[in-house]
């Protein structure tokens, strides 16, 4: 890896590599400036909107750990709805131990890390096609597992016990608060992860995994992280789930529809992008705002415009952006620029 | 049926297959450059070159499996460049693959089935290809994988035959083979000309070529370095052109030093 | 004796598993296809059925006779567009515009039909019946009829592959393409024969299943299509009776289980699916490795 320590220290002359461009110290005061204010929506907002916020939140943060996994290390997963069911049992198993469910929160993404540890292990030999089926089939099989036990309430879910004593107006805003930290969270550690030398495996993955493979990067290690990462992200927004359901249900929380909705919500926004999800999301929300009183229409025309944008704008609308504008509002990469002139565009 | 003499060629109407002024390539890096052709029928049309000369680039752009970014392809004086490779090979463009390239799983008599389906009429059946190799009559059924080298060697052109083309592209039939194998199969070249077949094959092997060739063309780093008889050029000559030494250039380029010529 | 009932039970309920499961063998063998609609087609194809039978009262069996051959077209179809761009452009394309077609099927079957299952009635003897093997075995007609039909469909496709003219550039393009192309088949066109054979089993499939079961527009992703895949890893991919073998093996896994315990026995089964994916995945009857 010794591109990693060259780069930087002796660029031929009149070259510098940097890590960013002129826009992200805008981007990066103004992604704080957003987080402020997103903090103080339930003092703002009606509850309603809170909630829809809280759904937009889960699916930002499993549309972004989607993301990590396919866009970056080559993994597509059918099943990742197994770490959603899991997270949300989870704080399921801690909540009905006295442990507050927004207490449990933390431990139940953590649990989900290292069940996937072994899943990991099942699954790491098998090739794409394989693999997305085995995905499919081990969330699937958790999830029967899971209902043959009646103390977590068997086929048909229980309450989550745990919020006596918060009022509406309180739960609400606990509930909120912690979908946008898992959500801050998720985001804010994928890009750390990204610009830390594991990231450059995972960028060279994405752009060329046999010629990482051959270059001597650890391919093998860089997509087992990957998957505990995912693993944990999706574990952290199921008990979100959980907690602003307020019950945890086996057929919905294992449903291979939050596959659907974080696939399609990366895809529609760019594969292989940090800003691509966010944008996906907000796509996703959208439609289903404005569809919502025609029943599964949105669903049809997520899968309709995922179909589309899968088959002829394979970077998705971000994509789009970014060969128009040349943006980069997370810079995970670098830049070549000639002396003391920035680069144009 | 001989082969045009040199003088005659030019003057023998439409050749059967032509490449004008073709680039090629890949991703960035040009395979091939302002390389053109002619080939009369009845020929045995060799090109030759060391490895990375693009010769096997040259014979799959003409068989349709790569688009060249300038030039055309022209068959009977039809401009075939925009075919796809299935209907070139229906047309009578038939490649046998560099590296064989047989199906698997399938028997020798379904691949040959398989390369007769698409097939024109003409003088060559499953049973005439059993009858010049005599042997594989007797393994019909078995898989091809269960074959020797130059067995499937055999095989390949045999399926290749069965469609009658116009035109048999062989690349690089001697790949992996003992001389004595690759002697035979060449051996079998009278017996296909014969049928009124023109080929235009690239061997590496360059005294295999010059034996069997009524007319050469010799590749470096995709552009044409030395064309025309085996009679009418020297050992040397050749051995210029395939290596880009000193005082032959590739056409187009002023003679330089070879430093920087060698063949990938 | 409830043993050898479930064994029995669950031997001719693979007949059923390989039905589902012969299609997605041809696709994923001949074009690398991980077909994720594979299950909602077959739904599609019972839903179909039940529209013609409402529609024209035909009796069930000659329902048949018009959803296989739709069912091949639209399968030719689909290959042509649909799938053969998004093969062009990766796997990853291809399972999701798969998944995207799942889903708009889906979401379709139930704006249209609504989640009410419902069944095609093949007329109360068939399904009904039962015979008697000495006193205590019972095996229900309806499993014997499907498992002749899936030996019969398999028999039928070894014939094709292994004597027709198509059968053989089949197996040829999924050997080597450019090879074929070089001996003048177009390969897009080959694999859309494939295609429609496969959806013309596959509308046997979901015929079949809305006879044994009811249809419900979920039924394609929550049973079929894994029950489908379970069978090809089980039996083995690139081999057809490998199919009838992995079927047999989930369907005698899923009556094993609910003997252990009623309530286990889909998982009876994926656990089985989940130890063949892990220890050998090329499956149990194939000769060598996957590479």
């Amino acid at each position: 890896m010794s591109l990693v320590t060259d780069v930087g220290t002796q660029p031929a002359a009149g070259f510098r590599v940097t890590r960013s461009r002129r826009n992200v110290a805008w981007t990066g005061v103004g992604a704080l400036i957003v987080v402020v204010v997103l903090a103080f929506f339930p003092y703002l907002v009606y509850s309603g909107t809170t909630a829809i916020l809280v759904q937009a939140f889960i699916v930002l943060t499993l549309a972004s750990m989607w993301n990590l996994l396919a866009g970056y290390a080559g993994l597509v997963s059918v099943g990742q709805q197994g770490f959603v069911g899991l997270g949300a049992y989870f704080v399921l198993i801690l909540a009905l131990h006295g442990l507050s469910p927004f207490a449990a929160l933390p431990v139940a993404a953590i649990g989900c890390g290292v069940a996937a540890l072994p899943l990991w292990w099942l699954v790491s030999r098998l090739r794409s096609g394989y693999f997305a089926i085995a995905t499919w089939v081990l969330a699937a099989t958790i999830m029967l597992f899971i209902e043959r036990f009646s103390s977590i309430g068997g086929g048909s879910g229980m309450p989550l016990p745990g919020f006596t004593g918060y009022s509406s107006v309180l739960l609400t805003a606990y509930t909120y608060w912690a979908g946008l930290a898992v959500t801050v969270l998720a985001l804010a550690g994928i890009y750390l992860l990204l610009r830390s030398r594991l990231g450059l495996v995972l960028t060279a993955i994405r752009d060329d995994e046999v010629a990482a493979r051959s270059s001597g990067a650890r391919v093998g290690l860089a997509r087992m992280l990957v998957f505990l990462v995912a693993g944990v992200g999706c574990g952290a927004a199921g008990a979100v789930l959980a907690i602003s359901q307020l019950q945890v249900q086996p057929s919905a929380d294992f449903s291979v529809q939050w596959t659907a909705e974080m696939a399609f919500a990366t895809i529609i926004g760019g594969l292989g992008t940090i800003e691509g999800p966010i944008i996906g999301t907000a796509v996703y929300m959208v439609l289903q705002q404005t569809l919502a009183s025609y029943n599964a229409w949105y669903l049809i025309v997520l899968g309709l415009v995922a179909i589309v944008i899968a088959l002829f704008a394979r970077r998705g609308l971000w994509g789009l952006v970014d060969e128009q504008l040349n943006l980069r509002l997370f810079p995970v990469g670098y830049w070549l620029r000639t002396s003391d002139r920035d680069g144009s565009g | 049926m001989t082969a045009p003499v040199n003088g005659e060629r030019a003057g023998n109407g439409t050749p059967l297959l032509e490449v004008r002024d073709m680039a090629v390539y890949h991703g960035q890096l040009q395979a091939l450059d302002a390389i053109s052709l002619q080939v009369f029928p009845g020929e045995v049309y060799a090109i030759i070159g060391a490895n990375g000369a693009g010769k096997s680039t040259l014979l799959r752009t003409i068989a349709g499996l790569h688009q060249p970014a300038t030039g055309s392809v022209l068959l009977d004086g039809k401009d075939v460049t925009q075919l796809r490779p299935e209907l070139r090979a229906r047309q009578g463009i038939v490649l046998v693959p560099e590296g064989r390239r047989l199906f698997e799983s399938l028997s020798v008599r379904e691949n040959l089935q398989v390369g007769a389906t698409y097939g024109r009429q003409g003088p060559w059946t499953i049973e005439r290809v059993y009858k010049m190799f005599d042997w594989m009559g007797d393994r019909s059924n078995q898989r091809t994988s269960q074959l020797s080298g130059g067995e499937q060697q055999a095989v390949a052109i045999g399926r290749a035959l069965v469609a009658n083309p116009r035109v048999l592209l062989l690349d690089e039939l001697s790949l992996g083979l003992a001389p004595l194998v690759v002697q035979r199969i060449y051996g079998m070249l009278p017996q296909i000309l014969a049928t009124g077949m023109t080929v235009l094959l690239v061997e590496q092997d360059v005294s295999q070529a010059l034996r069997v060739a009524s007319h050469i063309q010799c590749l470096l780093e995709g552009r044409t370095t030395l064309e025309g008889r085996p009679a009418d050029v020297t050992a040397e000559q050749v051995e210029a052109a395939y290596f880009g030494l000193a005082g032959v250039a590739p056409a187009g380029q002023p003679a330089e030093g070879s430093d920087s010529s060698w063949p990938g | 004796m409830a043993w050898v009932n479930a064994i029995i039970q669950g031997v001719l309920t693979g007949g059923l598993y390989a039905l589902f499961a012969c299609g997605l063998s041809l696709m994923f063998g001949v074009m690398k296809v991980v077909n994720l609609a594979h299950g909602d087609l077959a739904v599609v194809a019972g839903y179909i059925a039940i529209g013609i039978i409402a529609a024209t009262h035909v009796p069930v069996l000659w329902s048949f006779l018009i959803v296989v051959p739709v069912m091949a077209v639209l399968g030719y179809a689909l290959q042509r567009t649909l799938i053969q761009s998004a093969l062009d452009r990766g796997v990853l394309t291809t399972l999701i515009v798969t998944l995207g077609l799942s889903l708009v099927i889906e979401n379709g079957l139930l704006q249209f039909f609504t989640a009410n299952t419902r069944g095609i009635g093949v007329g109360l003897s068939l399904v009904q019946d039962s015979f008697s093997i000495g006193s205590q075995i019972q095996v229900a007609w309806l499993l014997v009829v499907f498992f002749a039909v899936a030996v019969a469909v398999l028999l039928g496709l070894q014939y094709f592959l292994s004597r027709s003219t198509y059968g053989r550039l089949i197996r040829a393009v999924a050997d080597d393409k450019e090879a074929a192309q070089l001996a003048g088949a177009d390969y897009r066109h080959v694999f859309g024969i494939a295609a429609a054979v496969a959806l013309a089993t596959v509308a046997l499939g979901g015929i079949a299943y809305g006879m044994y079961s009811d249809l419900d527009p979920t039924a394609g992703t929550d049973t079929i299509l894994l029950f489908a895949f379970a069978a090809v890893v089980i039996g083995g991919l690139g081999s057809l009776w490998g199919t009838l073998i992995g079927g047999i093996v989930l369907g005698v896994a899923q009556q094993i289980g609910a003997q252990i315990n009623i309530s286990d026995e889909l998982l009876a089964g994926f656990i089985v699916f989940l130890a063949v994916l892990v220890l050998r995945p090329e499956g149990l009857t194939a000769r060598r490795a996957q590479t």
